[in-house]
């Protein structure tokens, strides 16, 4: 961790939270909603969205209020501003997105205990003041809808054969992918393949990671070797 | 008695059929943290059905008799997050106080449960679908016992993966969460065995 986190520029702090630090592929947090709204792109989409407005709106208000907060019941008072947005949220969304807040149901109020929103709350916007705060959360907010968005991509290819826009969000076209409609697994549409689906991503992360840890040993290890044959030749 | 008979098939839906875990996907942050071990798991289960039972007998009756005669339904996620975090801060402080040797196998996991999805996600569902107080006691106990369940089965499967040969990069949440997979698909094949 940097020590200085007020000085750290935007740039690295709304990527650390988008990828080195993305918080469902790295950290395996908020995994609920990942598996429950990722039936279809759309509707993770949709989830990421409401998610993100969450999450930016909350880190902002607790950065505001980061002084005047007494640390001894900041978790309630965090609990009740991220609630409060859930709220509006929900509201909201049951009324423009109609919709999304059917297929979503109760995933929406379930933000609120989200680890990631309390997790970001607790460690990023009750230090850092309202402008790094906001980069936090949208850096965040942006990587967790990705990563629903490509479980979501994998579950709704292989378990319909296509991938249809329009039905869920309203105010997109309509659009219907059809490639393979015929030959669907519909096994990943069920709950199983939601952790089929989870589990094989994170192994492939996992995967790429040992790789690049095993070139950076093997790296190493020849520069020494090199440092020793030319000490060799010298000496 | 026929009642009886409904309350009980309830329980066994929630348990077996419409598993919290398995197929409603409330909870899974505990079910992947807290079931490296046997002890840890059953702790946990136990806590969970302590509070999932509790705040669902205070939560039902603060909807219905406060929230709707005040006409600030929207207001049900506040009021729940803040029951069910102040409940488990209190039961925390009663079992403290009157049972320290109880607390010492369940006091780790009391804090935890205040972001366990299916704490809320009970209460929520209750409210939102309507349900009358024998049935929402009746959902919170069947989704409480299935999360027991769960965590116990997947406890003991875990402990044998941690000595089984798994590829380097499957090892750890991927072959967890693939063996969590096989045990959704495996309680699939309950699904038929009572008609509601």
């Amino acid at each position: 961790m940097n020590n200085n986190p007020q000085k750290t520029n935007k740039k690295e702090i709304f990527f650390k939270g988008l990828l080195k630090e993305n918080p469902l592929f790295i950290t395996l947090l908020g995994t609920c909603p990942a598996l429950a709204t990722t039936t279809s792109v759309e509707s993770a989409l949709g989830m990421g969205i409401l998610f993100m407005f969450v999450l930016i709106g909350s880190n902002i208000v607790i950065s505001l209020l980061r002084k005047i907060i007494p640390s001894q019941v900041k978790i309630p008072c965090y609990i009740v501003i991220i609630a409060t947005f859930v709220t509006i949220v929900k509201m909201l969304s049951e009324a423009f997105l109609p919709e999304l807040y059917q297929t979503l149901g109760v995933f929406i109020s379930l933000i609120v205990v989200n680890c990631i929103v309390l997790g970001r709350a607790e460690a990023f916007a009750s230090k850092n003041n309202v402008i790094n705060s906001f980069f936090d959360g949208l850096g965040n907010g942006i990587g967790y809808t990705m990563a629903i968005v490509i479980i979501a991509f994998f579950r709704e290819l292989l378990g319909t054969g296509a991938i249809t826009f329009g039905v869920v969000l309203e105010f997109l076209p309509y659009i219907e992918i059809n490639l393979f409609k015929d030959y669907a697994i519909s096994l990943f549409t069920m709950p199983a393949g939601a952790f089929i689906v989870l589990g094989i991503v994170l192994a492939f992360i996992a995967c790429y990671k040992n790789r690049q840890e095993e070139v950076k040993v093997f790296t190493e290890k020849k520069a020494k070797l090199d440092a020793m044959r030319q000490a060799v030749k010298e000496g | 008695m026929n009642s009886l008979l409904v309350f009980i098939l309830a329980i066994i839906n929630g348990m077996l059929i419409d598993n919290v875990i398995l197929s409603r996907f409330y909870g899974i942050c505990p079910f992947l943290g807290v079931s490296k071990k046997t002890n840890s798991a059953l702790g946990m289960g136990v806590a969970v059905i302590f509070v999932i039972v509790l705040a669902t007998i205070i939560t039902w009756p603060i909807y219905n008799f406060i929230l709707v005669k005040a006409n600030i339904q929207y207001l049900d996620t506040i009021v729940y997050i803040l029951v069910i975090a102040s409940l488990v801060q209190f039961v925390e402080m009663f079992i403290k106080k009157y049972s320290p040797s109880l607390y010492k196998s369940l006091g780790v996991y009391l804090p935890l449960i205040t972001t366990n999805c299916a704490v809320l996600g009970v209460a929520q569902g209750n409210t939102d679908q309507g349900l009358s107080f024998i049935d929402s006691l009746a959902n919170a106990l069947g989704t409480s016992f299935g999360f027991l369940v769960v965590i116990f089965i997947f406890s003991c499967i875990r402990y044998r993966l941690e000595t089984a040969n798994t590829p380097k990069c499957l090892k750890g949440f991927p072959i967890a969460l693939i063996t969590a997979a096989l045990m959704s698909l495996a309680f699939l094949g309950l699904s038929g065995i009572i008609e509601i």
